[in-house]
This record gives C-alpha cells, structure tokens and sequence, in this order.
C-alpha cells in the first residue's frame, strides 16, 4: 500500500456512500445492543430488501451516538434527524417517512444542548462509521495521519508536533505525552514496545470502551504512530474480557489493517515496520496501572512494581516502553494530520484538546460526551447532561472513579482540566463522571468506593492491603451508626498513612473519596456520628434508629 | 534479569561511579548501584525493614523502610530507591517514624499474632520491629480473621495466623531453591501464601524439604514440627552463600 | 509520705499477670509500705473503691459484665494500666474471635466435656453467668488506657519498674522492658 492506494481507496468508499440517497446509522456499540439494536438493525435490512429500496438506502452499524440512556438509537445521516428508543415495530413508520417528513414521536432532539455543545476529535467518527470497515475509517482520512508522518515527517519531528500540541495522558494523572514519548525514543536499546492500556477499571467508566468498539483504527494508528516516533515495531493493546465486542472489533481491525498493509512492514513503502498483538486481562483493577499491566502481559500476577525505574526506560521484558491510554492514542492521527497548533489551539491553558466524559448517576442525559477542556462543570452536567431528574437538588459531582474525589456545588463553575481538579482534590481520571443529588449520602459513597479499592487492592503492600479493611470498617461502622468518639480521627489518621506510603496509584490515591467528602460533607459524617442519623435518609441502619 | 537498571551495572568495561551525598547529616560514598538501605547499614545508620532480606531480589513491599529525602515530596522506601549525588537522605524524621509506626500497627492487626502461644515468641522479627519502634500497643481494631494451619509437610507447619506476607519464603524457594513451591493466591487483604497450585504442602510435588522457607520467615508462620514456644530459632546464615553460589544475580521477578 | 492506693482486677484472663505480680519477691515487703491495696482478688474487699490512684487491668474484655467493669474502673482510677497482653492485645481469649461465641460454649462446655459434666447445647445459654460479648477485645477499644504493660505475663522486673516510677511520680516509659508475648 502506497499513500495514492490510500487516496483512491477513500475515494471509492465515498462515492459508493454517495451513491445512497439514505443511510441509516444503527448504534451497534454495547449500549444500544443490550436493548436490542441489533434486531432493529436486522428488521430494517430485512425490509427495506422487502421493499426492494436497497439501492438507495443503506442501513450501517454504527459506534456510539453517545446517548445511550435514550438507545437504541438510530440516525438518519443524510437528514441529519437522531430517533431515539426504536423498537423493532417502528421499522415500517420509519422507511415510510423517509424523504418525507420524520416520525414524530421517536425524534430526538440534535439541537439539544447534548449534541450542540459537544466538540468532537476523539469521538468525531462515532456513529459515523461502520466500526467493522476499514474502508469507511478511510474514507475519513483514516491512517493518512500516519502516511503523513513516516513518509514526511522524522521521528523528532512527530514528537514535536506532539509535545507542540500540549496532548496530556488521558489514563489518570495527566502526564504531557511529548514528554513520554521523547523519553522512550531516547532510552537505549533496539527493542522497544508500544503498548495500549485499556484495561479501563473504574467503575461508570466507558469511554474507551466507546472507542474501540465505535473507532478501533483510530487508536491502532496513534499506535503505529507512536511506534514510528519512538523507535518500537511491535505493539500491544490490553483489554479487558469483559468488553468482548471491543476486543472482537480491534482484531478485526487488526486483521483488515494488516491485509491492508498499514501494519506489517515496510509501511506506506518505506523502512518503518510495525505490528499489534492483543491481550487479554482478566478485568483487575490494578491491572491498569502500568506496571502491572505489565507484568500482566509477561504473563506474571498484575502486581505493580516500584518505580522508577518507569517503563519508558525499562518496561516489557525490560526494553524501553512507551505505554498511553486509548484515548491519548486516539487524538494522535488528528493532531498529526491536522497540527500541533490546531490542537493547542482547544482547551485551556495547561490542558489542551478535548475530553471525554461517561456521565452517569442522576443525572437526565446518561451517556458518552466529548467537551473542550475548560468547560464548567456546571455547562457539563445542567446544559449538556440535561440537570437532575425529578426536581431534586444537586449535591455532588465525583469525577476520576475510586482515585478522585466528590466536588460540591461550591465548584459548579470551576473549569474541568487537570489542574482546577487536582486543586478541589479530585482528578480527571480517565472520565467518569457520576452526579448524585440530595438523596445520596456521602459517607456512603465513600464507603462504596473504599469496598471498590479494597476488594481491588493487589495486597502487595501492607498499608493498602491493610489500610483499606481498616477503613472500610470505620466507614461501616459510621454508616451504620455504630461508631465511636474516636472514629474519626482514625479515618483521617489512615488516609493520611495509605497517601503517603502506598507502593502505587491506588493506594496512594484510594482515600480521596473519603478526603473530599470529609472536607466538603463532613456534616454527613458529623450527623451519623453524633446524631446517629442519616442526613440525606440514604443509609438502611440510619433510618432504622431513627 | 535485573530489578534496576543501575543495580549490578558494574564489570571491567562499566565501572560504577561513586558518588558523595548525606544520611541524616552524615557524609557517606558509595557506588551508584548500591541501595539507600545498604548503604545506610554500611554506615552504621540502622533502617527498620521486613520483606528485605539480604539475599534475596527486593521488593518493596512492606514500606517500612521508607525515608524522607530533602525536595521530593514522595517518601521513598530505601531498599529499591538508589543514591544520587548530593541527596539528603533523612532516615528517622518524625513523620517516617510515626508512619512506620502505623504501619507495623496495622500488620499486627491483620493476622492472629498471639505470640504468647507462638513457636518464635522472642525470636521474631515482627516483634523485634515493634520493640524497636517503641510500640506498646495496637491503636487500630484487631481484625481475627478465620486462618488455616497446614501441618500437612513432614517436617514443616505453616500457620496463617502468623503469616506478614513479606513472601521471603516465595523468594527463597524460586530464587534460590528452585523449586518455586511457594507463591501467593487472591488478593488485596484475602491474599494468602499458598504451596503449589493450593495443595496440601504434604503432597506438593515440587518441595525438596530443604527448609529454606521455614529458616527466612520472619515469624513464627513457617516452623519446623516438633519446636514448642518459643523454641523456634532461624538460621539464615546459608543465604549470602548460596546466593552467590546459585541465586539469580539480577533477579526482575519483584513479587 | 502518704500511700498510693492501688487496684487490681482480671478480666478475661489467665490471671497469670496477678502471679507476675506476686513474683517481684520481697520487694513485695517494700511495696507493702507504700502502695495501699483497696482492691484486688487478692483481697477480700466485695465492692470497687470510690477512687483510687492506680488500677491494674488483666485480661481482654469477653463479657457483658467486663465491659461494665472496665467503665467504672476508669471512672474511678486516676491511672489506668492495661496489665498483660490479654488486656492489650486480647491474646489468647481473642483465639476464639474467629468463631461463634455459640460454637466456643458448645466445643467448651458440651463436645469436650466428659459426659458426666456435659451440658446440652441447648442449656449453654441459661445458665447463671454473664453472656459472651461475641469478640474478646483489648481494653483500650473500651476506655482511655494510660499505660500499657505488654507480656504474657509482664515479667516481675517490668511490674518493678512501674511502681518504682509511679512512686517516684513519673510516667514510666515501659519501652524496651517488655513486649508482646515476654
Ligand atoms: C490503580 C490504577 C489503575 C489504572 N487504570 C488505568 C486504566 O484503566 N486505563 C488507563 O489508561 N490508565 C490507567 N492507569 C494509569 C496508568 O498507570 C498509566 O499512567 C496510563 O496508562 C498512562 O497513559 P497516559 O499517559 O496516556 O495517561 C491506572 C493507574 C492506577 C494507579
Ligand atoms: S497500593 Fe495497593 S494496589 Fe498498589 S501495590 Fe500496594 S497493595 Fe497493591
Ligand atoms: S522446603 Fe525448600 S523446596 Fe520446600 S517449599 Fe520450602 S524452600 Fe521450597
Ligand atoms: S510464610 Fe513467612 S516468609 Fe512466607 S510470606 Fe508469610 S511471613 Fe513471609
Ligand atoms: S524493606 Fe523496603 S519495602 Fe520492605
């Protein structure tokens, strides 16, 4: 394959959907497939043979549209109309009003502030494309970010435009990705690898998942891209079993890509060689932390390891290993395609680019969004996720899953970038993003979160091992009105240990649910303690005494 | 396999550099490969630790080495962090000191240690760090979980009530034994050493009976029958020996 | 000089801590001049003092009536000494933390016993002692403990050391002159 094959394969791809008066999106991502889009999907094939109308409307299986609450969803890409909740009966109302005006009753709204504020670079082929045709991914511009690079551009000059685009690790903590990769382009050795971490862990967290089961060639590009700037010829993605239509969909992928010569060697004609394999991890927790993924792939127990030495300079099977987010990968082929500057120029100061977000809990609008960074919370979870159902007040946002924290409507208007969390005391984590309302209990939530790290710790290292029994137990006893005078005192006295003394990320970051909702609701835990009553009538044994 | 890069870097051709930096206000030198912790007891400066053994590849794990050093905000535990020139190494400040503390606390809740009735009673190492530590009691709940006792092997008991998963047994036996009858099952605080694929240590197939594992144990978890209370002393002098013989010189297996 | 008035107690325990105490020999006779027992097993006394200055506690707390106990101990000593592993760590009445306190009685009382002696299972619970709290716990998850004297028992020399340094009217600093299981 040679950049002209690429071009004319594109070409032909978008004549050929030309060619169709009506396509039909069928959202085929988890979501919409748990409530039945793919009967829909096969019912309007079905009948649209039927009707003999094949030959100018196409019905295509889609990624994510990103409302999953309102699946199965279905959009009719020429009119640009979004009909929500479809069932299979619905089939023949839709294909009748095709051209003509739109059901009625099924519309979703696209002006909605959902669809509107959103900007997507990560998600832009999202319910766009057929997640199963590398043609399609093509026809998008796809792997011509990668052409670009090994054909144009040096290796220092694809890390440069990365560090010049300001791109921050999306797994967690933020670090600057030009950084990373010049780091393991200069660590010595002739071997080294590129891995993909998608173990995604957290609970209410999706949005990789999203990805590579909506746009997998997006990711294998960044990838390959990194492996030219970075010197590494073999790659690895890490995913969870437990998304068994994402990991069917990467290795078709896989497969296509190889067929079609954007893997393998001598790629686009020229002397870089690169190839993935995929790996399955058993869905631990900690197995998202990169040195124990890790250890994982080398087939050993997912324990983290002490660092440094990290595994820029000593990772794999002790070669030098570069290792990102599936989302970081993903904003690579657009950020080469389009430049360092483009990308630089979204966001804020010291987040670029866009995020994406899984907004879950209560809140009207569930589902997958991308924003810029910097937008407020407030914009994301009243404009965007559609405020909270059934009149009740907000009360708290937790961002960043069981590593981050519970922020109070005090911070509604706080831009979202890494720093503006770090300083509220959560993180950005890897996106999820749970909203409760006034009927959620605090001490609660950090109890469920701290069963979360407890039963997840890997038991390496004594504080965590032990730390998070202990305070588990503690946030029992508190919800549970049995506590005593000195409980708290230890909770903090715990967290403060299992902070500083942790081996990894979490340990050292699992007591910031309980940090943030003891600075912000300490009046939760203060009534339970003192008053032995649950404020926000959340917790059984509270209301029981009371 | 190395556990570091800059560990064990040192032949004809790569000399290691030595370098000049402080431990509590003291003015030490030392190789650039050689860790905090060994550099510290070299000096006379004693660190408390638990899965350390010299001997065996570290781990650090048991984080009861960590010390502070000046400008990194991070506490580092001394047997897996190395020197560099000109660092400030304080190894008992009062914030380390009360961590460790807290620490051995919660180590002494999590299993059964009734060392009353325990074969090392007064030649443990877990009660030897809470002597040294100055620990009178435990502030944190006694957790009494429910814990087997296989006395299964002919020669040898393990009781999990006494058990700190500091794994220098799952070490000793892979690195330098080879037989690697010791690893550890689950996870978290439900994490337990177990003898091959969780069998009966009796009927392991892979244990040679050499006792390694029962001589490393820091309490009283792995004994030989027959000791009462109190009676059993471990004998560790084998271990620099045979690891020079026939350990794994740069072992990267942190367990 | 005026006396220090002393109690002592034991809970749920061996009272070996008690025969630690009595072991100090002829210092005994010296203490005699300077401590005033007003409580003990030890003596015949039926009902806890008012006040006194120090209180010696054996033994974890394994019953409903330790846990009352060790409440009005505290209320009435000035210094609370948790006496012996049992009262610090729980020790070996703790052993049967792992198990229903309804299991312990019947393994105790009915499975061992010899059949004469026997009790059925069902009778455990009626008869006229005070009910197992379902754990044995150290005495400080109940009450302020002001010093702690580890050992299983706490060796004479140690017990020594605490009155020389109480009667001296310090705090004795008991580190390094015991430990668990001495
Ligand atoms: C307990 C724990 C779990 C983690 N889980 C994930 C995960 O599921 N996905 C992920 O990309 N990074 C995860 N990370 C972060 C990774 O260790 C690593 O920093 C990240 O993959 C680096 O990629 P980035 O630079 O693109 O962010 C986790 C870290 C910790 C400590
Ligand atoms: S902090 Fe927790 S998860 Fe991380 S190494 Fe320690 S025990 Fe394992
Ligand atoms: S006795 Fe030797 S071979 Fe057997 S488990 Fe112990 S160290 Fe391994
Ligand atoms: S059995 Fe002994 S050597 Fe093995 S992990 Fe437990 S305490 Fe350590
Ligand atoms: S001795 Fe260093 S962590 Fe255990």
């Amino acid at each position: 394959m040679n950049i002209e094959d690429l071009h004319q394969i594109a070409r032909i791809e978008k004549s050929k959907q030309e060619g169709f008066q009506h396509q039909i999106h069928v959202c085929v991502a988890a979501g919409c497939l748990s409530c039945g889009s793919g009967q829909l999907k096969e019912a309007l094939e079905k009948e649209i043979a039927r009707r003999g109308l094949d030959t100018w409307c196409r019905v295509k299986g889609v990624g994510c549209l990103g409302l999953c609450t309102a699946g199965p969803l279905l959009s009719l890409e020429t009119a640009g109309i979004f009909y929500q909740g479809v069932k299979v009966s619905d089939v023949s109302d839709i294909l009748e009003a095709l051209g003509g005006a739109p059901v009625e009753r099924l519309i979703c709204p696209v002006n909605s502030a959902f669809f509107r504020r959103q900007v997507r670079i990560v998600l832009e082929n999202c319910g766009r494309i057929d997640p199963e045709r590398i043609e399609e991914y093509m026809a998008e511009s796809g792997y011509g970010g990668l052409a670009l690079a090994v054909s144009q551009m040096s290796p220092t000059e694809v890390i440069e435009e990365v560090s010049r685009s300001g791109l921050r690790g999306r797994g967690g903590a933020g670090f600057p990705t030009g950084l990373k990769w010049t780091s393991v382009a200069k660590a010595s050795g002739l071997t080294k690898f590129v891995i993909c971490n998608a173990d995604e862990g957290d609970p209410g967290a999706f949005m990789d998942r999203s990805v590579l089961e909506s746009d997998p060639h997006r990711v294998i590009e960044g990838m390959a891209i990194a492996g030219y700037a970075t010197g590494a010829s073999q790659g690895y993605i890490y995913v969870r079993a437990e998304y068994p239509l994402a990991v069917k969909r990467v290795r078709l992928a896989l497969f296509q890509a190889e067929r079609m010569g954007v893997l393998g060697n001598n790629i686009f004609n020229t002397s870089f060689s690169f190839n993935i394999k995929v790996r399955l991890g058993a869905g631990a927790f900690v197995c998202g932390e990169e040195t124990a993924l890790i250890a994982s792939i080398e087939g050993r127990m997912g324990r983290p390891r002490p660092r440094p030495p990290f595994p820029a300079e000593f990772g794999l099977w002790e070669h030098p290993t570069l290792i990102n987010n599936v989302e970081t990968f993903a904003n690579v082929p657009p950020l080469i395609r389009k430049g360092g500057r483009w990308f630089a120029g979204l966001g804020t100061e010291k987040s670029k680019g866009t995020k994406v977000f899984a907004l879950a809990g209560k809140i009207m609008n569930t589902g997958l969004i991308e924003v810029p960074m910097g937008t407020s919370l407030r914009d994301i979870v009243f404009d965007i996720g559609g405020g909270i159902p059934r009149g009740k007040e907000f009360k708290a946002v937790q961002t960043g899953g069981p590593s981050g924290g519970c922020i109070p409507g005090q911070f509604l208007d706080m831009p979202v970038d890494y720093d503006s969390l770090a300083k509220v005391g959560s993180i950005m984590g890897s996106g999820g993003m749970i909203v409760m309302d006034e009927s959620s209990c605090m001490v609660d939530v950090a109890r469920f979160f701290m069963e979360f790290c407890m039963s997840e710790s890997c038991g390496k290292c004594a504080p965590c091992r032990v730390g998070t029994r202990q305070i588990y137990d503690i946030l029992c006893r508190i919800t549970g009105n049995l506590s005593g005078p000195d409980d708290l005192a230890m909770l903090e006295d715990l967290c403060d240990l299992m902070k500083s003394t942790s081996l990894c990320g979490l340990g050292q970051s699992a007591p910031n649910p309980v940090l943030t909702t003891l600075r912000y609701f300490r009046d939760d835990y203060l009534s339970h303690i003192h008053d032995k009553r649950c404020l926000a009538g959340a917790c059984k044994a509270a209301r029981e005494v009371a | 396999m190395k556990i570091h890069p800059r560990k064990n870097v040192r032949s004809d051709l790569n000399p290691s550099r030595l370098l000049t930096f402080r431990i509590d206000e003291r003015v030490v030198s030392a190789h650039e490969d050689e860790s905090i912790l060994s550099v510290a007891r070299q000096n006379g400066i004693s660190i408390p630790t638990l899965c350390h053994l010299d001997g065996l590849s570290e781990r650090g794990a048991c984080r009861l080495c960590i010390v502070e050093v000046k400008g990194v905000a991070r506490l580092l535990p001394s047997c897996v962090t190395f020197p560099r020139q000109d660092m400030e190494i304080i190894t008992a400040s009062e914030r380390v000191v009360s961590y460790r503390k807290k620490i051995l606390e919660l180590l002494f809740t999590e299993r059964n240690h009734v060392c009353a009735v325990c074969v090392s009673n007064g030649h443990c190492e877990l009660q030897n760090l809470a002597v040294e530590l100055g620990i009178s009691h435990v502030r944190y709940p006694y957790l009494y979980p429910r814990l087997a006792v296989d006395a299964s092997h002919s020669r040898f008991s393990v009781d999990h009530n006494r058990c700190v998963l500091c794994l220098r047994c799952v070490r000793v036996c892979d690195e330098i034994e080879g037989a690697h009858t010791w690893d550890i099952m689950g996870r978290g605080i439900t994490s337990r050493v177990i003898t091959d694929l969780n069998q009966p240590w009796g009927s392991s197939e892979t244990c040679t009976g050499c006792g390694k594992c029962v001589q490393v144990c820091p309490t009283g978890a792995l004994s030989e029958k027959g000791k009462s209370v109190a009676e059993m002393i471990k004998r560790r002098q084998f271990l620099p020996y045979l690891q020079m013989m026939r350990g794994r010189q740069d072992e990267s297996w942190p367990k | 000089m005026a006396k220090i008035t002393l109690a002592t107690i034991w809970l749920d325990s061996c009272s070996g801590c008690h025969m630690s105490f009595l072991d100090i020999d002829e210092f005994l006779i010296d203490l005699a001049g300077q401590v005033e027992i007003l409580f003990s097993p030890l003596v015949d006394t039926k009902s806890f003092p008012d006040h006194v200055d120090v209180s010696l506690v054996e033994g974890a707390v394994g019953s409903e009536s330790d846990r009352e106990k060790v409440l009005t101990i505290r209320d009435r000593s000035g210094i609370l000494v948790s006496f012996g592993d049992c009262a610090v760590t729980a020790n070996v009445p703790g052993m049967r933390n792992r198990y229903p306190v309804a299991d312990v009685l019947a393994r105790a009382y009915a499975e061992n016993a010899c059949p004469a002696a026997a009790i059925s299972r069902d009778t455990l619970f009626f008869q006229e002692v005070p009910a197992l709290c379902p754990q044995a716990r150290p005495v400080h998850e109940f009450v302020p403990v002001d010093i702690f004297l580890t050992g299983c028992p706490p060796p004479p020399e140690a017990i020594l050391y605490l009155f020389s340094e109480l009667l001296a009217g310090r705090r004795p600093n008991m580190n390094g002159r015991t430990r668990f299981g001495a």
